[in-house]
């Protein structure tokens, strides 16, 4: 496999797949955001990045059309999501693929019945092609083709991320939104979603938006990020945005754990990691 | 068309042409499934496929399959396309990999139910067992009995339950004086419902249908709190700060429980006399110091606590049974489904049962 890197910038002038526009949020009293505007192109992996409680969840709903925001707009694929019927919202749902910070999966059903709900829901499809394509994509995220029998209670946490994101590609969708993918996990397992993140953006063309804390994660796979601060986003290309004076920002790059990952990463050092195995499940991912 | 068949120079030639993608599966599906590749050799052509995506993809190996297996010699003109390169390296021949199949002969299920309600049974005696355990010590140190937490569940059980409890023993105790008034009035014993009704309520119905009732509202609630409780490693968390489970989420559900069923009996009883009376009053013209005075006479000193004697033990089986199922739920939300329908159908079943036993009780003790 060749050596895996963050996704080229896109050329200037394309059409954002994800634009937000101006989007206020608030909880009573407690503005959230107010005025927060974001962008997306297509073929990048955006990472968004900010505080507890500086509402990235919140963000990732209203995107997603979870949440209706009190203003702004948001459009995917040049639909505005704040305006359209239930009808044109499910077809814009079938474009997107979500894992939760906790995986969601189901519990009552197997790892291969989550995967081939989205799929049987909007397809009519005879149950052997269910279990190919629920196949394909358990072999995808490197879980074994055993791992479709079992529940989600039977997972490690690693194999539990990767069954989720198996479940957000059920459809094929060309936009990924991940909230966490590598939280909780073992360094081990954590690197290895990496890898598979930039393995899948690269071979299927996906764009990501992912929520994350996990520093190497973004030196790793991150082209370009988005950093909530005062209640709204600045986002640049991971070079400029450390170079950012905002002193959250500073402390968040160039603190204690930043600094010791910036030595170790930049500007050549991720080349030379051997990547593991994409194909099979890492060595930090047994079955429990 | 997804598939086009040409001929050309005695060779089949096969296109995939259009959006092989995601949204067209169904139609995929059927055109490949259906696809007679006939004798010969085949030749692939990519050039009129517009896009293909990994769905796409394994419909493309769906057919380079059969026609492998209808043993048709298969060559492509152009170079295979990327995504279907790809999806085969990923999954390969591999194919889904058989549901595991239930290891154990019939006679092997019987034997393994059997044990199973062996182990339940011995589990439900050590919960008794462990409650019984932490309420003499809660008994010997009474701080252990979390007033504060006891209040909360006699607030939710009893005081939230009124006005149902209330509305469906006035309803009740309507219909029997109802059916009553009907047969006595044949003989001319009207006044006989009083004695009909006064007994009927305050010996078994008042108390019957307030334990149906709060087994249905709190027994379910007790199961499902604590089955979240479960699923959340609550539980686990409470056991790791080194507090007592069954003190802390058993116990005060049983005493709140045990303190507000025979509360809201006494309403149920409250309630279905007046509606006795009311009914009494509209249809039989009995009027209200009459029915009284009545009542007065059908009753023994016992009667009223006849009934509320049961209250207390109705309470104490409806919150263990819903507690105890709350504690067995893990790994899925089907389970806590599950057991909180057990919970609620155990305990209205258990209620009914305890009541005929006190029946036969109060008959050979002529209580």
């Amino acid at each position: 496999m060749a050596d895996l890197h963050p996704p080229p910038p896109c050329p200037p002038g394309t059409e954002p797949l994800v634009a937000v526009r101006g989007i206020v949020n608030s909880f009573g009293a407690q503005v959230v955001h107010d005025g927060l505007d974001m962008d997306v192109m297509p073929g990048e992996i955006f990472g968004i990045v900010g505080g507890s409680g500086s509402g990235k969840s919140v963000l990732l709903n209203t995107i997603l059309g979870l949440r209706t925001p009190q203003a702004g707009q948001v459009r995917l694929e040049g639909r505005d999501l704040t305006k359209l019927g239930p009808a044109e919202l499910r077809a814009v749902k079938r474009r997107y693929g979500v894992t939760f910070q906790h995986g969601a999966l189901f519990t009552a059903f197997t790892v291969a019945e989550n995967v081939k709900l989205p799929i049987a829901e909007s397809l009519a499809l005879p149950e052997d092609v269910l279990d190919g394509l629920a196949h394909q994509k358990i072999r995808l995220v490197g879980l074994p083709a055993e791992a479709a029998h079992k529940y989600p209670s039977q997972l490690s946490g690693g194999m539990v991320k990767r069954a989720a994101l198996a479940r957000a590609l059920a459809l094929d969708p060309p936009l990924l939104f991940l909230d966490e993918p590598t939280a909780g996990l073992d360094p081990i397992a954590a690197s290895a979603f990496d890898e598979l993140l930039l393995y899948l953006q690269r071979s299927l063309r996906l764009t990501v938006v992912m929520i994350t804390h996990d520093l190497d994660t973004i030196y790793r796979t991150c082209n370009r990020i988005g950093v909530i601060v005062d209640r709204r986003m600045i986002s640049d290309t991971l070079e400029n945005i450390v170079q950012n004076p905002h002193p959250w920002i500073q402390e968040y790059f160039h603190g204690e754990r930043g600094r010791v990952l910036e030595q170790a990463l930049r500007p050549s050092a991720v080349a030379h990691r051997a990547p593991s195995g994409t194909g099979a499940a890492s060595a930090g991912d047994g079955v429990r | 068309m997804f598939l086009e068949v040409t001929h050309r120079d005695g060779e089949r030639e096969l296109r995939p042409r259009g959006h092989w993608r995601a949204e067209h599966a169904p139609q995929l599906a059927r055109e490949v499934d259906e696809f007679q590749p006939g004798a010969g050799r085949i030749v692939l052509d990519a050039a009129q496929l517009e896009s293909l995506d990994l769905t796409g993809a394994f419909f493309l190996r769906r057919l380079e399959r059969r026609l492998a297996v209808e043993g048709v010699e298969v060559r492509w003109a152009s170079p295979r396309p990327e995504p279907l390169e790809f999806e085969s390296g990923v999954v390969g021949d591999e194919l889904p990999a058989p549901r595991p199949e239930n290891p154990h002969p019939p006679i092997g299920q019987v034997g393994r139910w059997a044990v199973e309600r062996g182990l339940e049974a011995r589990g439900a005696i050590a919960f008794l067992g462990s409650v019984c355990l932490v309420f003499a010590g809660a008994v010997a140190r009474p701080k252990r009995f979390r007033a504060a937490s006891i209040v909360r569940h006699v607030y939710e059980t009893g005081l939230q339950a009124v006005p149902i409890v209330a509305l469906i023993a006035f309803l009740i105790s309507v219909i029997i004086a109802y059916i009553g008034a009907q047969q006595l009035r044949q003989y001319g014993g009207e006044i006989f419902v009083v004695d009909l009704v006064t007994l009927a309520v305050l010996r078994e119905l008042g108390v019957l249908l307030t334990a149906i009732i709060v087994a249905g509202r709190s027994g379910s609630a007790f199961a499902a709190e604590i089955g979240v409780m479960r699923l959340n490693d609550e539980v686990d968390a409470l056991r790791a700060i080194g507090l007592n489970v069954v003190e802390v989420l058993v116990l005060p559900r049983i005493v709140g429980l045990v303190i507000a069923l025979p509360m809201l009996t006494i309403v149920a009883d409250a309630m279905g006399l007046a509606g006795g009376a009311v009914l009494s009053f509209l249809l039989l013209d009995i009027p209200f110091n009459q029915f009284l005075a009545r009542m007065q006479e059908a009753i023994m000193p016992t009667t009223f606590w006849a009934g509320l004697l049961k209250a207390p033990v109705f309470a104490f089986v409806i919150a263990l049974i819903g507690t105890y199922r709350g504690m067995q739920v893990r790994e899925s939300s089907r389970e806590l489904g599950r057991l909180t329908t057990v919970a609620v159908v155990q305990s209205i079943f258990m209620v009914i049962f305890v009541n005929a036993i006190f029946a036969v009780a109060y008959w050979q003790l002529d209580f």
